[in-house]
């Protein structure tokens, strides 16, 4: 099991190889938009697609909303629900 | 060139309309392509789309570019950008005489019922690595209303 800051940690490496973010993702804050950042909306299906291989979990329809994806504490949340259920 | 005369006021009834546009880098889907493999195209596109775009193999990864911008730009019409909903409810036909039509499917297709769509209509383009999809959306309206402003 992946802990909160080894997650973090996922979420950020995940976002430096397929983000195409314009900023470091290491000196990102976790709040920080990351469509402000650079991520354009076929990047952040790369994303959601290397997150679930990480995580060993399926984003349903329901969850695929571009906040979900809008910032780090975002996807570290959506992913707290899908490894809770 | 034609305009409108600033002081003029058109009689002719106008739909209320939406637009939305999405371009899409080529080489990004086939780089998607190459490292999800069939998860990323069955994830996205539906088997039709898949078929169509897999007749000509040159070509593959510039279809279904046009086809997720075509997809991202109803999003951006209906303003569903936080509903949460599968690419796959929206749906690129090509048609007999070369054009392009839109499908919606699902709750996508009973988001856009809700809100009055009568039609969605898409162009797609391409040039070079880049492929766009712009789409208008027309919607119902229950009182006629005049298009252009008149001078006040």
């Amino acid at each position: 099991m992946i802990g909160v800051q080894d997650a973090e940690a996922t979420i950020r490496a995940i976002l430096r190889d397929h983000g195409r973010l314009k900023q470091d993702v290491g000196a990102m804050d976790a709040g920080a938009d990351l469509y402000r950042s650079g991520m354009t909306s076929h990047a952040s299906v790369n994303v959601m697609l290397a997150l679930e291989g990480a995580f060993d979990v399926e984003f349903p329809d329901h969850m695929l909303k571009r906040n979900v994806f809008s910032s780090i504490a975002s996807i570290q949340r959506a992913l707290d629900e899908l490894t809770a259920a | 060139m034609i305009g409108l005369d600033p002081g003029a006021t058109v009689s002719t009834p106008c739909p209320p309309m939406r637009l939305g546009f999405d371009l899409v880098q080529v080489s990004q889907v086939a780089a998607s392509m190459e490292r999800f493999g069939a998860l990323y195209e069955t994830r996205l596109f539906t088997p039709l789309e898949l078929e169509y775009a897999g007749c000509d193999e040159a070509v593959r990864a510039e279809r279904l570019a046009a086809r997720f911008a075509a997809k991202e730009a109803v999003i951006k019409a209906l303003r569903l950008g936080n509903e949460g909903i599968g690419w796959r409810e929206i749906e690129v036909l090509k048609l007999a005489d070369g054009d392009c039509d839109v499908l919606l499917h699902g709750r996508t297709a009973e988001l856009a019922r809700r809100m009055g769509v009568e039609r969605v209509l898409l162009s797609l383009s391409h040039d070079g690595d880049y492929a766009g999809a712009f789409v208008s959306v027309q919607l119902k309206h229950d009182e006629p209303a005049a298009c252009g402003a008149a001078a006040s």
